[in-house]
């Protein structure tokens, strides 16, 4: 399953809204090890295309050193589908080289630039097979468990050290 | 001669899941040639029909190889290489 917050799902979505007729792309990253899609980052399709997308070759290597220093993987890859319903074509399949990422496809083919509902959906493709996962939206993603619980405790205790 | 190879998500498991290795050549194909002795299968993922494959980005020291010669492009002793597989689709 994949779990984003309102404000990212309105992103995307907006986002694809934004650069309809062309197919919008970019990702969420997050910490590695957690699948917390927190930091959408916004990617240029250098294909400037409605049926394909690529990330500049430029802007990819900055993008994947950024989240490196930062101890981030991309939990989400997203782009739109501006004519076809939101299910990766083949091409997506085998194009798919993220094996732990959500792969999220919004369709804007009803809307187009306007308001109006989309289609959102997400699949891990892992070898070249196709799983559809189910999106959960919250108001915000589940808080972080405290990671020094000892710590914490000693804080809260006697204060006289008892 | 060692040059420092950052390996992507996708092809660690043909480097015991190493996030970098380190390879020798003097040029990105020579190097290549050096990773596939001692991870064998790597080269096919980079290399197809003697040509880059079009969806894997190579770059040394952050510079896209496509803008520096492809697999002719000069490689030398602590220089980084970076591999990326594109992030694309239609």
């Amino acid at each position: 399953m994949l779990t984003l917050d309102r404000a990212t799902y309105d992103g995307i979505v907006a986002h694809a809204k934004r650069d309809h007729p062309d197919e919008a792309c970019g990702i969420v990253a997050g910490p590695e090890g957690t699948d917390r899609p927190e930091r959408l980052v916004e990617m240029v399709n250098a294909a400037g295309s409605p049926t394909f997308y690529e990330f500049d070759s430029t802007d990819l290597l900055r993008l994947y050193r950024e989240m490196d220093d930062r101890d981030e993987v991309p939990v989400v890859v997203y782009h739109s589908h501006t004519a076809t319903e939101a299910y990766p074509s083949r091409t997506d399949i085998g194009l798919a080289m993220e094996p732990y990422a959500h792969y999220v496809l919004v369709s804007t083919r009803d809307h187009g630039n306007n308001d109006g509902p989309v289609e959102f959906r997400s699949y891990r493709i892992v070898d070249g097979e196709v799983t559809e996962e189910e999106v959960a939206v919250v108001d915000a993603l589940p808080d972080h468990p405290p990671e020094h619980a000892d710590e914490t405790a000693e804080h809260q205790g006697d204060p006289d050290g008892r | 001669m060692a040059v420092e190879v950052r390996i992507p998500t996708i092809l660690r498991p043909y480097t015991g899941d190493q996030k970098s290795v380190e390879a020798s050549g003097g040029s990105l194909s020579a190097l290549i040639d050096d990773l596939e002795s001692n991870h064998p299968g790597l080269k096919d993922r980079l290399v197809e029909d003697g040509d880059l494959r079009r969806f894997v980005n190579i770059y040394v020291n952050d510079e896209d190889v496509r803008f520096l010669g492809g697999l002719e492009a000069s490689v030398s002793d602590g220089d980084q290489v970076v591999v990326l597989p594109a992030v694309a689709g239609g």
